[in-house]
């Protein structure tokens, strides 16, 4: 029994099920689904520095950092007792290619040989850990969302400024994992 | 003269406690949504760093699948809502603000899209990241937080 519960659940369950997150958070209290401006409510809580961008009444978006600190929680509740990451099934061909750069052990949410700790000071590490942070960061703000404020709240709402958005994004991601990670990888 | 104001500072201590109480009993929704999102997040395995290297590389549908039906599942909620002009649980009537394009949508997509593949994870996934474990993704999140603070202070120099 524990052992069917555990199993990750096929795209068709869990992808229709993040979809009602929009409505959800709509009949709860009027909220978009977005999670990049948590980011900037943080910024305009902890150090907003005279900058215009940080000065508004953060405490009126409050409702959007209670909601990441779930994820957090929920995160942690599923990742202790109710997920077995053996049953992950990855393409074989993107192993092979990860094995090359040293990069063996899948069985985690990030490649622990890459991301930890003592890596922070390394060149590789800086660049996946530190650098790649500052650029989710600047971009979703320039770019007015992330994934889930743009790809799915507004497609979702027939927004075309968010497909352009979305488009940008993918691209974005293309060039860099096919051409610029691997050349990363391989410092 | 004491009396009275150590009788005021208790009652500015009640009423600063009941406030607090009282958007902790507001947000507690909001926090068990986040939860479920969070339960949501490993579940689909979109908190994977190999995932979404296998999306970028089209190795694998499954990241597909997930961002295709959740947005027809969003399209169809928000089609509904508004075919039947549903409020919120308060009463509210809904309203969803337009998104209003600016060329920063291409400039700063572009950019996140470099930091999703580097990182392999959006604003969601890192909190989902750090609650799973992966406690140096805090790093990672903190520099996410320097990014939007320097996104702010550059903002009227920047194209949009």
């Amino acid at each position: 029994m524990l052992e069917i519960i555990k199993q990750p659940w096929p795209w068709y369950v869990s992808g229709p099920l993040i979809g009602l997150m929009v409505p959800l958070l709509l009949l709860l209290g009027n909220k978009a689904f977005g999670i990049s401006s948590s980011l900037r409510h943080v910024c305009a809580a902890c150090f907003p520095a005279n900058i215009p961008f940080f000065k508004y009444n953060w405490k009126q978006e409050v409702w959007n950092l209670f909601f990441v600190a779930g994820i957090a929680i929920g995160a942690f509740i599923t990742w202790q007792w109710l997920f077995d990451y053996n049953s992950i099934h990855l393409n074989p061909k993107l192993l092979n290619e990860l094995n090359s750069y040293g990069i063996t052990d899948y069985k985690q949410v990030v490649p622990h040989e890459l991301v930890n700790w003592q890596s922070l000071f390394t060149l590789k590490g800086f660049l996946c850990i530190i650098a790649g942070g500052f650029l989710i960061g600047f971009g979703t703000r320039y770019a007015g969302g992330c994934t889930s404020g743009h790809a799915i709240s507004g497609l979702s709402n027939l927004q075309w400024p968010s497909l352009v958005a979305t488009i940008s994004f993918m691209t974005g991601g293309f060039v860099v994992a096919n051409f610029i990670l691997p050349v990363i990888l391989k410092i | 003269m004491m009396e009275n104001t150590v009788a005021y500072n208790t009652k500015e201590t009640t009423r600063n406690a009941t406030q607090a109480t009282s958007t902790v009993v507001i947000n507690l929704k909001f926090l068990l949504a986040g939860i479920f999102f969070g339960f949501l997040l490993i579940k689909s395995e979109v908190i994977s760093w190999f995932r979404i290297q296998e999306m970028f590389r089209f190795q694998s549908f499954h990241m597909f699948g997930i961002i295709g039906s959740a947005i027809m599942v969003g399209m169809i909620s928000i089609f509904l809502i508004k075919k039947f002009n549903l409020k919120t649980i308060n009463g509210e009537p809904i309203a969803i603000a337009p998104k209003k394009f600016n060329k920063g949508m291409i400039y700063g997509g572009l950019l996140f899209g470099f930091g999703w593949a580097i990182t392999g994870a959006c604003p969601g996934p890192l909190f989902a990241q750090i609650g799973s474990g992966a406690t140096v993704v805090m790093i990672t999140l903190l520099s996410a937080i320097a990014g939007t603070w320097t996104y702010g202070r550059f903002r009227e120099k920047l194209p949009h």
